[in-house]
Protein backbone atom coordinates (compact mmCIF):
# COMPACT_ATOMS: atom_id res chain seq x y z
CA UNK A 1 0.00 0.00 0.00
CA UNK A 2 3.21 2.19 0.73
CA UNK A 3 3.30 2.62 -3.41
CA UNK A 4 0.13 4.03 -3.33
CA UNK A 5 0.04 7.25 -4.04
CA UNK A 6 -0.98 9.03 -0.66
CA UNK A 7 -4.28 10.70 -1.76
CA UNK A 8 -5.72 7.86 -3.57
CA UNK A 9 -4.07 5.75 -0.09
CA UNK A 10 -6.00 8.29 1.96
CA UNK A 11 -9.05 7.79 -0.13
CA UNK A 12 -9.24 3.65 0.84
CA UNK A 13 -8.48 4.78 4.65
CA UNK A 14 -11.58 7.51 4.68
CA UNK A 15 -13.61 4.48 2.84
CA UNK A 16 -12.59 1.97 6.01
CA UNK A 17 -13.40 4.16 8.68
CA UNK A 18 -16.90 4.42 7.10
CA UNK A 19 -17.50 1.42 7.08
CA UNK A 20 -16.02 0.36 10.39
CA UNK A 21 -18.62 3.22 11.14
CA UNK A 22 -21.06 1.99 9.80
CA UNK A 23 -20.93 -1.62 11.40
CA UNK A 24 -20.55 -0.18 14.46
CA UNK A 25 -24.02 1.75 14.20
CA UNK A 26 -25.55 -1.57 13.09
CA UNK A 27 -24.29 -3.77 15.69
CA UNK A 28 -24.89 -1.03 18.19
CA UNK A 29 -28.41 -1.11 17.13
CA UNK A 30 -29.03 -4.94 17.31
CA UNK A 31 -27.40 -4.97 20.61
CA UNK A 32 -29.95 -2.34 21.96
CA UNK A 33 -32.98 -2.38 20.59
CA UNK A 34 -34.72 -0.46 22.55
CA UNK A 35 -32.62 2.64 21.90
CA UNK A 36 -32.80 5.47 19.21
CA UNK A 37 -29.66 5.27 16.77
CA UNK A 38 -31.59 7.09 14.31
CA UNK A 39 -29.69 10.51 14.53
CA UNK A 40 -26.33 8.56 14.89
CA UNK A 41 -27.58 6.83 11.75
CA UNK A 42 -28.56 9.34 9.79
CA UNK A 43 -25.43 11.28 10.69
CA UNK A 44 -23.25 8.53 9.65
CA UNK A 45 -25.03 8.60 6.30
CA UNK A 46 -24.05 12.10 5.79
CA UNK A 47 -20.69 11.67 6.83
CA UNK A 48 -20.19 8.86 3.44
CA UNK A 49 -22.00 11.94 1.45
CA UNK A 50 -19.73 14.01 3.05
CA UNK A 51 -16.72 12.48 2.36
CA UNK A 52 -17.71 11.31 -0.87
CA UNK A 53 -18.08 15.44 -2.13
CA UNK A 54 -15.15 16.51 -0.29
CA UNK A 55 -12.85 13.79 -1.88
CA UNK A 56 -14.36 14.24 -5.61
CA UNK A 57 -13.65 18.30 -4.92
CA UNK A 58 -10.07 17.90 -4.62
CA UNK A 59 -9.33 14.75 -6.69
CA UNK A 60 -10.41 15.97 -9.70
CA UNK A 61 -8.65 19.01 -10.39
CA UNK A 62 -6.75 22.37 -8.29
CA UNK A 63 -9.86 25.27 -11.06
CA UNK A 64 -12.57 22.65 -9.43
CA UNK A 65 -11.29 22.59 -6.38
CA UNK A 66 -11.30 25.74 -5.55
CA UNK A 67 -15.10 26.42 -7.37
CA UNK A 68 -15.64 23.96 -4.47
CA UNK A 69 -14.35 25.67 -1.77
CA UNK A 70 -15.64 29.55 -3.10
CA UNK A 71 -19.17 27.81 -2.45
CA UNK A 72 -18.57 26.38 0.69
CA UNK A 73 -17.73 30.12 1.58
CA UNK A 74 -20.44 31.54 -0.36
CA UNK A 75 -23.02 29.23 1.67
CA UNK A 76 -21.35 29.49 5.13
CA UNK A 77 -21.57 33.45 4.67
CA UNK A 78 -25.14 33.08 3.43
CA UNK A 79 -26.44 31.10 6.73
CA UNK A 80 -24.48 33.59 8.85
CA UNK A 81 -25.74 36.46 7.05
CA UNK A 82 -29.17 35.29 7.14
CA UNK A 83 -29.26 35.03 10.78
CA UNK A 84 -28.09 38.90 10.86
CA UNK A 85 -30.35 41.55 12.19
CA UNK A 86 -29.36 43.54 8.90
CA UNK A 87 -30.83 47.21 8.48
CA UNK A 88 -32.43 48.21 5.38
CA UNK A 89 -29.36 51.06 5.03
CA UNK A 90 -27.00 48.16 4.71
CA UNK A 91 -28.07 46.19 1.29
CA UNK A 92 -25.86 47.70 -0.96
CA UNK A 93 -22.67 46.92 1.16
CA UNK A 94 -23.78 43.40 1.77
CA UNK A 95 -23.99 43.05 -1.76
CA UNK A 96 -20.42 44.00 -2.24
CA UNK A 97 -19.60 41.84 1.02
CA UNK A 98 -21.12 39.19 -0.98
CA UNK A 99 -18.96 39.58 -4.17
CA UNK A 100 -15.25 39.45 -2.51
CA UNK A 101 -16.16 35.93 -2.33
CA UNK A 102 -15.62 35.32 -5.78
CA UNK A 103 -12.84 37.78 -5.92
CA UNK A 104 -10.78 36.11 -2.85
CA UNK A 105 -11.01 33.08 -4.66
CA UNK A 106 -9.87 34.51 -7.85
CA UNK A 107 -6.42 35.76 -5.62
CA UNK A 108 -6.34 31.95 -4.97
CA UNK A 109 -6.31 30.95 -8.27
CA UNK A 110 -3.87 33.48 -9.37
CA UNK A 111 -1.69 32.11 -6.08
CA UNK A 112 -1.20 35.83 -5.57
CA UNK A 113 -0.13 35.12 -1.62
CA UNK A 114 0.30 39.07 -1.20
CA UNK A 115 -3.31 39.93 -2.43
CA UNK A 116 -4.89 37.04 -0.75
CA UNK A 117 -3.78 37.78 2.52
CA UNK A 118 -4.38 41.78 2.84
CA UNK A 119 -7.71 42.16 0.43
CA UNK A 120 -10.22 41.22 3.57
CA UNK A 121 -8.35 42.02 6.54
CA UNK A 122 -6.97 45.41 4.73
CA UNK A 123 -9.21 46.38 1.37
CA UNK A 124 -12.37 45.43 2.33
CA UNK A 125 -12.32 46.07 6.05
CA UNK A 126 -11.42 49.44 4.63
CA UNK A 127 -13.90 49.44 2.12
CA UNK A 128 -17.22 48.25 3.66
CA UNK A 129 -17.64 51.00 6.21
CA UNK A 130 -17.22 53.53 3.24
CA UNK A 131 -20.15 52.26 1.58
CA UNK A 132 -22.20 51.97 4.75
CA UNK A 133 -21.48 55.80 4.98
CA UNK A 134 -22.83 56.43 1.88
CA UNK A 135 -26.18 55.10 2.68
CA UNK A 136 -26.11 57.76 5.07
CA UNK A 137 -27.81 55.64 8.00
CA UNK A 138 -25.90 56.30 11.39
CA UNK A 139 -27.80 54.11 13.63
CA UNK A 140 -26.77 50.79 14.38
CA UNK A 141 -23.54 52.07 11.88
CA UNK A 142 -20.85 50.61 13.95
CA UNK A 143 -22.37 46.98 14.67
CA UNK A 144 -23.44 46.85 11.08
CA UNK A 145 -19.30 47.02 9.86
CA UNK A 146 -18.40 44.70 12.54
CA UNK A 147 -21.00 41.93 12.06
CA UNK A 148 -20.39 42.54 8.36
CA UNK A 149 -16.54 42.31 8.36
CA UNK A 150 -16.71 39.93 11.12
CA UNK A 151 -18.43 37.14 8.94
CA UNK A 152 -16.13 38.08 5.89
CA UNK A 153 -13.36 36.90 8.03
CA UNK A 154 -14.40 33.89 9.68
CA UNK A 155 -15.81 32.44 7.02
CA UNK A 156 -14.42 33.87 3.31
CA UNK A 157 -10.48 34.69 4.78
CA UNK A 158 -10.88 31.88 7.41
CA UNK A 159 -12.08 29.09 4.61
CA UNK A 160 -9.88 30.32 1.86
CA UNK A 161 -7.07 29.33 3.55
CA UNK A 162 -7.85 25.55 2.99
CA UNK A 163 -7.71 26.56 -0.99
CA UNK A 164 -5.09 28.57 -0.58
CA UNK A 165 -2.95 25.01 0.83
CA UNK A 166 -3.85 23.75 -2.43
CA UNK A 167 -1.02 26.07 -4.06
CA UNK A 168 1.62 24.33 -2.14
CA UNK A 169 4.11 22.41 -4.06
CA UNK A 170 5.93 19.21 -3.82
CA UNK A 171 7.84 19.29 -0.31
CA UNK A 172 11.24 17.50 -1.22
CA UNK A 173 11.73 14.35 0.36
CA UNK A 174 8.33 13.82 1.74
CA UNK A 175 4.96 12.34 -0.27
CA UNK A 176 3.58 15.97 0.93
CA UNK A 177 1.85 18.81 -1.48
CA UNK A 178 -0.80 20.92 -1.11
CA UNK A 179 -3.61 18.35 -1.41
CA UNK A 180 -2.25 15.76 1.00
CA UNK A 181 -1.76 18.35 3.58
CA UNK A 182 -5.25 19.45 3.13
CA UNK A 183 -6.97 15.86 3.43
CA UNK A 184 -4.47 15.76 6.45
CA UNK A 185 -6.17 19.36 8.18
CA UNK A 186 -9.50 18.04 7.22
CA UNK A 187 -9.15 14.44 8.21
CA UNK A 188 -7.45 15.49 11.79
CA UNK A 189 -10.28 18.46 12.18
CA UNK A 190 -13.52 16.43 11.43
CA UNK A 191 -11.91 13.11 13.18
CA UNK A 192 -11.35 15.09 16.44
CA UNK A 193 -14.65 16.82 16.37
CA UNK A 194 -16.30 13.01 15.83
CA UNK A 195 -13.70 12.09 19.11
CA UNK A 196 -14.75 14.61 21.11
CA UNK A 197 -18.40 14.25 20.55
CA UNK A 198 -18.02 10.07 21.11
CA UNK A 199 -16.06 10.97 24.04
CA UNK A 200 -18.35 13.80 25.71
CA UNK A 201 -21.45 11.32 25.00
CA UNK A 202 -20.19 8.29 26.87
CA UNK A 203 -17.83 9.56 29.54
CA UNK A 204 -19.02 13.46 29.45
CA UNK A 205 -19.35 14.88 32.83
CA UNK A 206 -17.99 18.38 33.67
CA UNK A 207 -19.18 21.01 31.60
CA UNK A 208 -16.32 23.26 30.12
CA UNK A 209 -18.78 26.18 28.73
CA UNK A 210 -21.80 25.72 30.50
CA UNK A 211 -23.39 28.96 28.67
CA UNK A 212 -21.88 28.79 25.11
CA UNK A 213 -22.52 24.66 24.35
CA UNK A 214 -24.17 22.57 27.29
CA UNK A 215 -22.40 19.62 24.99
CA UNK A 216 -19.12 20.33 25.56
CA UNK A 217 -17.56 18.93 28.23
CA UNK A 218 -14.07 18.25 29.50
CA UNK A 219 -13.92 14.52 29.48
CA UNK A 220 -14.93 15.26 25.85
CA UNK A 221 -12.50 18.03 25.13
CA UNK A 222 -9.59 15.70 26.77
CA UNK A 223 -10.05 12.54 25.68
CA UNK A 224 -10.94 13.96 21.92
CA UNK A 225 -7.44 15.86 21.39
CA UNK A 226 -5.36 13.12 23.02
CA UNK A 227 -7.06 10.43 20.78
CA UNK A 228 -7.06 12.84 17.73
CA UNK A 229 -3.20 13.43 18.18
CA UNK A 230 -2.78 9.50 18.54
CA UNK A 231 -4.68 8.51 15.90
CA UNK A 232 -3.28 11.54 13.30
CA UNK A 233 0.56 8.88 13.54
CA UNK A 234 -1.90 6.88 10.84
CA UNK A 235 -2.35 9.86 8.50
CA UNK A 236 1.26 11.13 8.95
CA UNK A 237 2.46 10.07 5.75
CA UNK A 238 0.50 13.13 3.85
CA UNK A 239 2.78 15.48 5.91
CA UNK A 240 6.73 16.42 6.09
CA UNK A 241 6.47 15.79 9.56
CA UNK A 242 8.35 13.71 11.81
CA UNK A 243 5.69 11.41 14.22
CA UNK A 244 6.28 14.04 17.22
CA UNK A 245 5.88 16.95 15.42
CA UNK A 246 2.78 15.44 13.84
CA UNK A 247 1.08 14.28 17.62
CA UNK A 248 2.23 18.09 18.17
CA UNK A 249 0.46 19.33 15.16
CA UNK A 250 -2.80 17.26 15.16
CA UNK A 251 -2.81 18.28 19.37
CA UNK A 252 -2.87 22.16 17.77
CA UNK A 253 -5.37 21.81 15.34
CA UNK A 254 -7.87 20.00 17.43
CA UNK A 255 -7.47 23.00 19.88
CA UNK A 256 -8.36 25.18 17.11
CA UNK A 257 -10.72 23.32 16.40
CA UNK A 258 -12.58 22.93 19.63
CA UNK A 259 -12.15 26.88 19.56
CA UNK A 260 -14.17 27.31 16.30
CA UNK A 261 -16.73 25.01 17.75
CA UNK A 262 -17.06 26.97 20.64
CA UNK A 263 -17.21 30.28 19.04
CA UNK A 264 -19.62 29.57 16.51
CA UNK A 265 -21.83 28.22 19.57
CA UNK A 266 -21.81 31.63 21.19
CA UNK A 267 -22.62 32.84 17.37
CA UNK A 268 -25.80 30.88 17.69
CA UNK A 269 -26.58 31.29 20.89
CA UNK A 270 -26.47 35.11 20.23
CA UNK A 271 -28.79 34.57 17.29
CA UNK A 272 -31.30 32.15 19.15
CA UNK A 273 -31.25 29.44 16.79
CA UNK A 274 -29.80 25.53 17.23
CA UNK A 275 -28.17 24.99 13.44
CA UNK A 276 -27.05 27.62 11.00
CA UNK A 277 -29.28 25.53 8.72
CA UNK A 278 -30.90 22.48 6.98
CA UNK A 279 -28.66 21.37 4.71
CA UNK A 280 -26.89 18.22 6.15
CA UNK A 281 -29.04 15.53 7.76
CA UNK A 282 -27.97 15.28 11.41
CA UNK A 283 -25.59 17.96 11.47
CA UNK A 284 -27.56 20.62 10.46
CA UNK A 285 -25.92 23.59 8.12
CA UNK A 286 -22.47 23.78 6.27
CA UNK A 287 -21.17 25.89 8.87
CA UNK A 288 -22.04 23.73 11.58
CA UNK A 289 -19.87 21.16 10.00
CA UNK A 290 -17.67 23.80 9.15
CA UNK A 291 -16.72 25.55 11.81
CA UNK A 292 -13.87 23.79 13.69
CA UNK A 293 -12.44 24.57 10.18
CA UNK A 294 -12.81 28.37 10.21
CA UNK A 295 -10.13 28.24 12.71
CA UNK A 296 -8.33 25.38 11.84
CA UNK A 297 -7.64 26.39 8.49
CA UNK A 298 -5.80 29.93 8.89
CA UNK A 299 -3.61 27.96 11.65
CA UNK A 300 -2.54 25.24 9.95
CA UNK A 301 -2.00 26.80 6.99
CA UNK A 302 0.47 29.43 8.27
CA UNK A 303 2.56 27.04 10.59
CA UNK A 304 2.74 24.91 7.62
CA UNK A 305 4.25 28.63 5.18
CA UNK A 306 6.47 29.51 7.60
CA UNK A 307 8.48 26.06 8.48
CA UNK A 308 8.24 24.60 5.11
CA UNK A 309 7.84 27.42 1.90
CA UNK B 1 -46.02 25.17 -27.06
CA UNK B 2 -45.76 28.42 -28.27
CA UNK B 3 -42.07 29.92 -29.02
CA UNK B 4 -43.00 32.08 -25.83
CA UNK B 5 -43.95 28.88 -23.47
CA UNK B 6 -40.39 27.44 -25.01
CA UNK B 7 -38.84 30.18 -23.86
CA UNK B 8 -40.17 30.87 -20.49
CA UNK B 9 -39.50 27.38 -19.81
CA UNK B 10 -35.80 27.50 -21.08
CA UNK B 11 -35.85 30.91 -18.65
CA UNK B 12 -36.83 28.85 -15.58
CA UNK B 13 -35.02 25.78 -16.58
CA UNK B 14 -31.64 27.04 -17.45
CA UNK B 15 -31.86 30.43 -15.03
CA UNK B 16 -34.34 31.22 -12.32
CA UNK B 17 -34.27 27.69 -10.94
CA UNK B 18 -30.60 27.15 -10.35
CA UNK B 19 -30.29 30.37 -9.48
CA UNK B 20 -33.36 30.01 -6.38
CA UNK B 21 -31.43 26.59 -5.52
CA UNK B 22 -27.75 27.83 -5.94
CA UNK B 23 -27.52 31.15 -5.16
CA UNK B 24 -30.92 32.20 -2.63
CA UNK B 25 -30.89 28.80 -1.30
CA UNK B 26 -35.05 28.65 -1.52
CA UNK B 27 -36.55 26.68 1.45
CA UNK B 28 -40.29 25.84 1.18
CA UNK B 29 -42.57 24.58 4.07
CA UNK B 30 -45.38 22.60 3.67
CA UNK B 31 -44.32 21.63 -0.43
CA UNK B 32 -47.36 18.91 0.26
CA UNK B 33 -49.69 21.75 0.35
CA UNK B 34 -48.64 22.97 -3.83
CA UNK B 35 -51.80 22.19 -5.74
CA UNK B 36 -51.30 19.59 -8.05
CA UNK B 37 -54.16 20.99 -10.52
CA UNK B 38 -54.97 24.00 -12.31
CA UNK B 39 -57.07 26.06 -11.31
CA UNK B 40 -56.60 27.23 -8.14
CA UNK B 41 -55.90 30.65 -6.39
CA UNK B 42 -52.75 31.70 -4.62
CA UNK B 43 -52.88 34.04 -2.27
CA UNK B 44 -49.60 35.29 -0.82
CA UNK B 45 -47.72 38.59 1.39
CA UNK B 46 -45.80 40.90 -1.27
CA UNK B 47 -42.52 42.78 -0.63
CA UNK B 48 -40.27 41.87 -3.44
CA UNK B 49 -40.17 40.56 -7.46
CA UNK B 50 -38.61 37.68 -5.57
CA UNK B 51 -41.81 36.59 -4.82
CA UNK B 52 -43.27 36.09 -7.98
CA UNK B 53 -40.05 34.01 -9.09
CA UNK B 54 -39.45 31.88 -6.23
CA UNK B 55 -43.08 31.01 -6.23
CA UNK B 56 -43.47 30.33 -10.24
CA UNK B 57 -39.95 28.46 -9.45
CA UNK B 58 -42.05 25.63 -6.99
CA UNK B 59 -43.82 24.23 -10.02
CA UNK B 60 -43.19 21.35 -12.62
CA UNK B 61 -42.22 23.11 -16.02
CA UNK B 62 -44.80 21.78 -18.16
CA UNK B 63 -47.75 23.76 -15.73
CA UNK B 64 -45.53 27.45 -16.18
CA UNK B 65 -48.27 28.55 -19.24
CA UNK B 66 -51.16 27.98 -16.85
CA UNK B 67 -50.07 30.08 -13.92
CA UNK B 68 -50.56 33.79 -13.74
CA UNK B 69 -49.14 36.17 -11.45
CA UNK B 70 -51.98 39.28 -11.80
CA UNK B 71 -49.18 42.51 -12.04
CA UNK B 72 -50.26 45.69 -11.66
CA UNK B 73 -50.53 47.25 -15.57
CA UNK B 74 -49.22 50.74 -14.68
CA UNK B 75 -45.91 48.89 -13.35
CA UNK B 76 -45.09 46.54 -14.98
CA UNK B 77 -46.43 47.56 -18.40
CA UNK B 78 -44.79 51.05 -18.15
CA UNK B 79 -42.70 50.30 -21.48
CA UNK B 80 -42.32 48.25 -24.25
CA UNK B 81 -39.12 46.22 -22.51
CA UNK B 82 -40.31 45.46 -19.09
CA UNK B 83 -44.05 44.50 -20.74
CA UNK B 84 -42.21 42.10 -23.34
CA UNK B 85 -40.33 41.01 -20.79
CA UNK B 86 -42.88 39.99 -17.89
CA UNK B 87 -45.25 38.56 -20.16
CA UNK B 88 -42.42 36.11 -21.97
CA UNK B 89 -41.13 35.12 -18.87
CA UNK B 90 -43.57 35.34 -16.26
CA UNK B 91 -46.41 35.61 -18.26
CA UNK B 92 -48.22 38.26 -16.39
CA UNK B 93 -51.66 38.62 -15.83
CA UNK B 94 -51.81 42.38 -16.08
CA UNK B 95 -54.82 44.53 -14.46
CA UNK B 96 -55.47 48.20 -13.86
CA UNK B 97 -54.95 49.57 -10.29
CA UNK B 98 -56.69 52.81 -10.30
CA UNK B 99 -59.49 54.30 -12.14
CA UNK B 100 -61.10 51.27 -12.90
CA UNK B 101 -64.27 51.58 -15.38
CA UNK B 102 -66.65 49.18 -16.32
CA UNK B 103 -64.15 48.55 -19.23
CA UNK B 104 -61.00 48.33 -17.47
CA UNK B 105 -62.33 46.18 -14.70
CA UNK B 106 -60.13 43.09 -14.62
CA UNK B 107 -62.44 41.05 -12.50
CA UNK B 108 -64.75 39.16 -15.54
CA UNK B 109 -60.77 38.76 -17.40
CA UNK B 110 -59.86 37.32 -13.91
CA UNK B 111 -63.23 34.94 -14.39
CA UNK B 112 -62.82 33.47 -17.71
CA UNK B 113 -59.06 33.09 -17.10
CA UNK B 114 -60.01 30.41 -14.12
CA UNK B 115 -62.64 29.44 -16.15
CA UNK B 116 -60.11 28.31 -19.17
CA UNK B 117 -58.52 26.33 -16.64
CA UNK B 118 -55.48 28.93 -15.48
CA UNK B 119 -54.17 29.72 -12.29
CA UNK B 120 -53.82 33.00 -10.40
CA UNK B 121 -51.60 34.16 -8.21
CA UNK B 122 -52.49 37.17 -6.14
CA UNK B 123 -50.55 39.33 -3.51
CA UNK B 124 -53.84 41.43 -2.24
CA UNK B 125 -51.55 43.84 -0.39
CA UNK B 126 -51.56 45.92 -3.58
CA UNK B 127 -48.38 47.27 -3.57
CA UNK B 128 -44.51 45.57 -2.36
CA UNK B 129 -44.18 46.28 1.58
CA UNK B 130 -41.42 46.33 3.59
CA UNK B 131 -41.74 42.67 4.46
CA UNK B 132 -42.00 43.96 8.12
CA UNK B 133 -45.92 44.18 8.45
CA UNK B 134 -48.20 42.68 6.42
CA UNK B 135 -50.63 45.37 5.17
CA UNK B 136 -54.09 45.20 5.23
CA UNK B 137 -55.94 43.30 1.93
CA UNK B 138 -57.21 44.86 -0.44
CA UNK B 139 -61.25 43.50 -1.40
CA UNK B 140 -60.44 42.27 -5.01
CA UNK B 141 -59.39 38.95 -3.98
CA UNK B 142 -62.59 38.43 -2.29
CA UNK B 143 -64.71 39.36 -5.18
CA UNK B 144 -63.14 36.99 -7.18
CA UNK B 145 -63.55 34.34 -5.03
CA UNK B 146 -67.08 35.25 -4.32
CA UNK B 147 -67.84 34.94 -7.89
CA UNK B 148 -65.69 31.27 -8.13
CA UNK B 149 -66.22 29.57 -5.15
CA UNK B 150 -65.36 26.63 -6.38
CA UNK B 151 -61.87 27.53 -7.22
CA UNK B 152 -59.84 26.29 -4.16
CA UNK B 153 -57.30 29.24 -2.65
CA UNK B 154 -53.83 28.09 -0.85
CA UNK B 155 -52.54 31.10 1.21
CA UNK B 156 -48.54 31.16 0.85
CA UNK B 157 -46.21 33.59 3.20
CA UNK B 158 -43.02 34.51 1.72
CA UNK B 159 -40.07 35.14 4.15
CA UNK B 160 -37.03 36.99 3.79
CA UNK B 161 -37.40 37.99 0.11
CA UNK B 162 -38.10 42.08 0.87
CA UNK B 163 -34.93 41.64 2.82
CA UNK B 164 -32.90 39.99 -0.30
CA UNK B 165 -34.28 42.41 -2.76
CA UNK B 166 -36.12 45.20 -1.66
CA UNK B 167 -38.47 47.82 -3.67
CA UNK B 168 -35.54 49.91 -5.13
CA UNK B 169 -33.10 47.93 -5.45
CA UNK B 170 -32.01 45.68 -8.49
CA UNK B 171 -29.41 43.67 -7.34
CA UNK B 172 -30.52 40.71 -4.36
CA UNK B 173 -28.21 39.65 -1.33
CA UNK B 174 -28.82 36.27 -1.46
CA UNK B 175 -30.36 35.52 2.10
CA UNK B 176 -31.44 31.99 2.71
CA UNK B 177 -36.23 32.70 1.62
CA UNK B 178 -38.66 30.66 1.95
CA UNK B 179 -42.06 29.81 0.96
CA UNK B 180 -44.38 28.49 3.21
CA UNK B 181 -47.65 26.95 1.68
CA UNK B 182 -51.03 26.48 3.33
CA UNK B 183 -53.43 23.77 2.98
CA UNK B 184 -55.87 24.69 -0.06
CA UNK B 185 -59.54 25.36 0.92
CA UNK B 186 -62.22 27.51 0.41
CA UNK B 187 -63.71 30.62 1.81
CA UNK B 188 -67.38 31.66 2.49
CA UNK B 189 -69.51 34.57 3.42
CA UNK B 190 -69.53 38.06 2.84
CA UNK B 191 -66.55 40.06 1.03
CA UNK B 192 -65.65 41.25 4.20
CA UNK B 193 -64.99 38.09 5.96
CA UNK B 194 -63.83 36.70 2.88
CA UNK B 195 -60.87 39.37 3.23
CA UNK B 196 -60.41 39.19 6.39
CA UNK B 197 -60.21 35.37 6.20
CA UNK B 198 -57.79 35.67 3.98
CA UNK B 199 -55.43 38.09 5.62
CA UNK B 200 -55.65 35.60 8.61
CA UNK B 201 -54.48 32.81 7.03
CA UNK B 202 -51.69 34.64 5.52
CA UNK B 203 -50.56 36.13 8.72
CA UNK B 204 -50.71 32.71 10.27
CA UNK B 205 -48.04 31.13 8.11
CA UNK B 206 -46.11 33.95 8.55
CA UNK B 207 -46.57 33.22 12.66
CA UNK B 208 -44.94 29.62 11.99
CA UNK B 209 -41.59 29.12 13.45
Amino acid sequence: MSGLNPVWRMGLLILAVLVVSTLVVAVLRRAKPQKNFSELAARVKAWWIMAAVFFGAIAVNERFSLVFFGFLSFWALKEYMTLLKTRPADHRALVWAFLAVPVQYVWVAMKWYGMFVIFIPVYMFLFLPMRLVLARETAGFVAAASQIQWGLMAFVFGLSHLAMLLTFPAIPNSGANGRTLLLFLVFVVEMSDVLQFVWGKTLGRHKILPTVSPNKTWEGFLGGIITTSIASLVVGFLTPFTPLQTIGVALLLAVAGFAGGAVMSAVKRDFGVKDFGELIPGHGGMLDRLDSLCYAGPVFFHLVRYFYY
Amino acid sequence: MSVRDAAQVAFFALGLRPLMTFFIGLRVRGREHLPDRDPFILVANHSSHLDTASLLSLFPLRRLRRLRPVAAADYFERNRLVSTLSQTFFNIFPIARKGLTPETNPLPRMEAALRAGQSLILFPEGTRGSGAELAHFHSGAAHLIENCPEVPVVPAYLVNMGRSLPKGEWIPVPFFCEVRLGQARTFTGSRREITAGLEAAVRELGQLT
